[in-house]
């Protein structure tokens, strides 16, 4: 039987380094490596063998090509390791090769937001560490010869939060599967709503839901896929409108995380509370997915949908 | 609204009760020893207004956040009561059960009848547990979505008050998908044909009044507060502490000014001296004018017309950054 890992989501959107960010199995020098990178696959080759990951299940050790070569998933106990934007377009698109839209745009202070850092200068910390611009990035390409437009969130930027520019990418991303005709899959990994937008990041849930609303009214399909974690704003938003709402195994998603369900009913939460299979049992979602079939499955029911 | 002994005050409203105190010794002496002191009751009258005027002048965000809190403010039946006739409350979400931190029905708001959806808080110990303290389980959100379909069905327009701390974050609720719920019911709301209008009467924490809370024209009551998390929250997260709540409530920019000045909200409905718990009647009166001026604005719109203006109204909600990079103009 698996332990059950004690969590608390909200933690992740603070920003800083966190405990749970350990559980991300990229290791430093990878984000040195993508600074540098034009065609991903050829520099990944020159991945410093040797180095290793613990899985935080199981404990199992695994070196990071096995890792990279199983699409970080555990080869002993199938726990799936949490995996950023990039990694998944590389899973998902054909020979790796996809073209990344509305990369331009960016977060800012709007409301001179400060808690024990000013907003601003946590937005450029971050982009400097991870070199990422925001918790979102958008990729078109084919999988299985099968056209679709990808959204996937990174977690490493302030845990995936929805702000103002997951809103507009969200948008300009349905407004291009409309004009190109296009089914729509967003990969969803954060912890909620960004705090520092303020009221602003809330306004996200009703920007997506009327962009939604189009894509609807054009007939084309939208499948959300929920990977570990997803809660808050996003289970209270896109996340949960799916088409259809798949899931990789053992995710843990909900609307309020586990330790603030702990402290309001004052009892411990039973086994497998909030995880995929759970969500799949009360009926929340249409199936749960391995990684390894992820393509293959979405390649497959763009193909349904079309034909 | 509660008279003396029984009213409550905040920390910042003890002057007044001090004025309180004094107004009834002096009405008790006057009844004891006959003696006309009209005078003296008077003056202790002013100074209570001027007390109330005082307080409206200086209120901090987080006192703005205890006013939206205030035990004796009125709650969403309340407003009904006073705003409209004939309320007919229906219950249920036809599924699981009837949520009672969710009310709702039809009434007519002078003669035009009108679908009006609200969270509701209790007044008492035994009332605020019935009605969870205004937090509704997923049952509460799909009881407000049924009504609203209900609404669109027979073309009457939608009223919502909010006032929650939260969707509730309990085991059950998560079992009966209260993510899904609120998800579901911003969605519809964005293609509601009829016109709805939210009034923030109190509390707008996060998704949980969210998911009441899309529509055409949003009005806040001046000592209300909305976004996305609660003061105390936000301190705990973002500060580590659970202290550091002023200082959440000034950062989070969450008053009734703040959101009218950043466009996310449509107007602000003025309460009476220090709070709509001074005067009940004088604040639905407010409220009702509001809404009625609401009303009649979005009705003219065509209902498709009405859909696309809600869906780019929220659209433009957000700030960013576009960068114009160098590359991109070299391939251009
Ligand atoms: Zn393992």
């Amino acid at each position: 039987m698996r332990k059950e890992r004690e969590e608390d989501v909200e933690i992740n959107l603070t920003g800083e380094e966190t405990p749970s960010s350990s559980n991300d199995v990229k290791p430093k020098w990878y984000k040195r490596i993508r600074k540098g990178i034009t065609t991903s696959t050829a520099d990944k080759k020159e991945t410093p063998e040797g180095l290793w990951s613990k899985c935080p299940e199981c404990n199992y050790i695994s070196t990071t090509t096995e890792l990279r070569e199983g699409l970080y998933v555990c080869p002993k106990c199938n726990y799936h390791h949490r995996i950023g934007s990039e990694e998944y377009f590389d899973i998902i698109f054909d020979d790796k090769e996809y073209e990344v839209l509305f990369d331009n745009i960016k977060s800012k202070d709007f409301l001179n937001f400060t808690d024990l850092k000013n907003y601003q200068k946590r937005l450029d910390d971050i982009h400097a560490k991870t070199d990422l611009k925001d918790s979102m990035r958008v990729g078109v390409g084919k999988a299985k010869g099968e056209g679709l437009v990808v959204a996937c969130m990174d977690f490493e930027f302030i845990g995936g939060s929805l702000g103002s520019v997951m809103g507009e990418k969200f948008s300009r991303a349905v407004d291009y599967c409309i004009a190109h005709k296009l089914p729509f899959i967003v990969i969803s990994k954060s912890g909620g709503a960004r705090m520092m937008e303020s009221a602003f990041s809330l306004m996200q849930l009703a920007k997506t839901s009327g962009k939604l609303s189009q894509l609807s009214d054009a007939q084309l399909p939208y499948i959300s896929i929920l990977t570990d974690p997803t809660f808050g704003g996003i289970s209270a938003s896109f996340g949960m409108l799916g088409d259809l709402n798949i899931a990789e195994p053992g995710a843990l998603i909900g609307f309020a995380g586990p330790r603030v369900i702990k402290e309001t009913i004052k009892r411990d939460l039973p086994e497998g509370f909030q995880r995929s299979e759970f969500l799949l049992d009360h009926g929340f979602l249409d199936f749960i997915i391995d990684r390894k079939n992820m393509k293959e499955k979405l390649a497959q029911l763009v193909m349904l949908f079309r034909s | 609204m509660p008279q003396y002994p029984n009213r409550q005050f905040l920390d910042f409203e003890q002057p007044i009760k001090t004025l309180y105190e004094e107004r009834e010794k002096l009405k008790q002496s006057a009844e004891k020893s006959k003696i006309d002191l009209t005078d003296g009751i008077n003056k202790i009258e002013e100074a209570i207004i001027g007390q109330r005027r005082d307080i409206t002048e200086h209120l901090t965000p987080w006192q703005r956040v205890q006013l939206s809190r205030h035990p004796d403010r009125p709650y969403t039946l309340k407003y009904i009561s006073k705003i409209f006739t004939n309320f007919v409350e229906l219950y249920g979400d036809r599924n699981v059960k009837d949520d009672k931190a969710m009310v709702g029905g039809f009434a007519q708001l002078d003669g035009e009848t009108i679908m009006v959806i609200g969270q509701q808080k209790g007044i008492n110990t035994k009332t605020r547990q019935l009605r969870n303290f205004g937090m509704a389980n997923p049952e509460g959100y799909r009881k407000a979505l049924r009504l609203m379909r209900l609404a669109e069905k027979f073309n009457k327009p939608v009223i919502t008050f909010v006032d929650t701390p939260g969707a509730y974050p309990g085991l059950e609720a998560e079992e009966r998908g209260q993510g899904e719920a609120i998800a579901r019911n911003i969605y519809e709301m964005i293609r509601l044909k009829v016109p709805i209008i939210i009034v923030i009467i109190g509390e707008g924490a996060s998704g949980g009044a969210f998911g009441i809370g899309v529509g055409d024209k949003t009005l806040m009551m001046e000592n209300t507060w909305y976004t996305v998390i609660s003061p105390e929250s936000c301190s705990s997260i973002l500060w580590r502490t659970w202290e550091k709540k002023e200082i959440a409530a000034e950062q989070l920019r969450l008053t009734a000014t703040d959101m009218k000045g950043f466009g996310l909200v449509d107007e602000i409905v003025p309460e009476p001296l220090g709070g709509a718990h001074w005067d009940y009647d004088e604040a639905a009166e407010k409220l009702k004018v509001s809404i009625k001026n609401a009303l009649a604005e979005i009705k003219i719109a065509e209902p498709n017309k009405r859909v696309s203006n809600r869906i780019e109204k929220y659209g433009n909600m957000g700030f960013w950054d576009e960068i114009v990079e160098e590359e991109v103009e070299n391939i251009q």
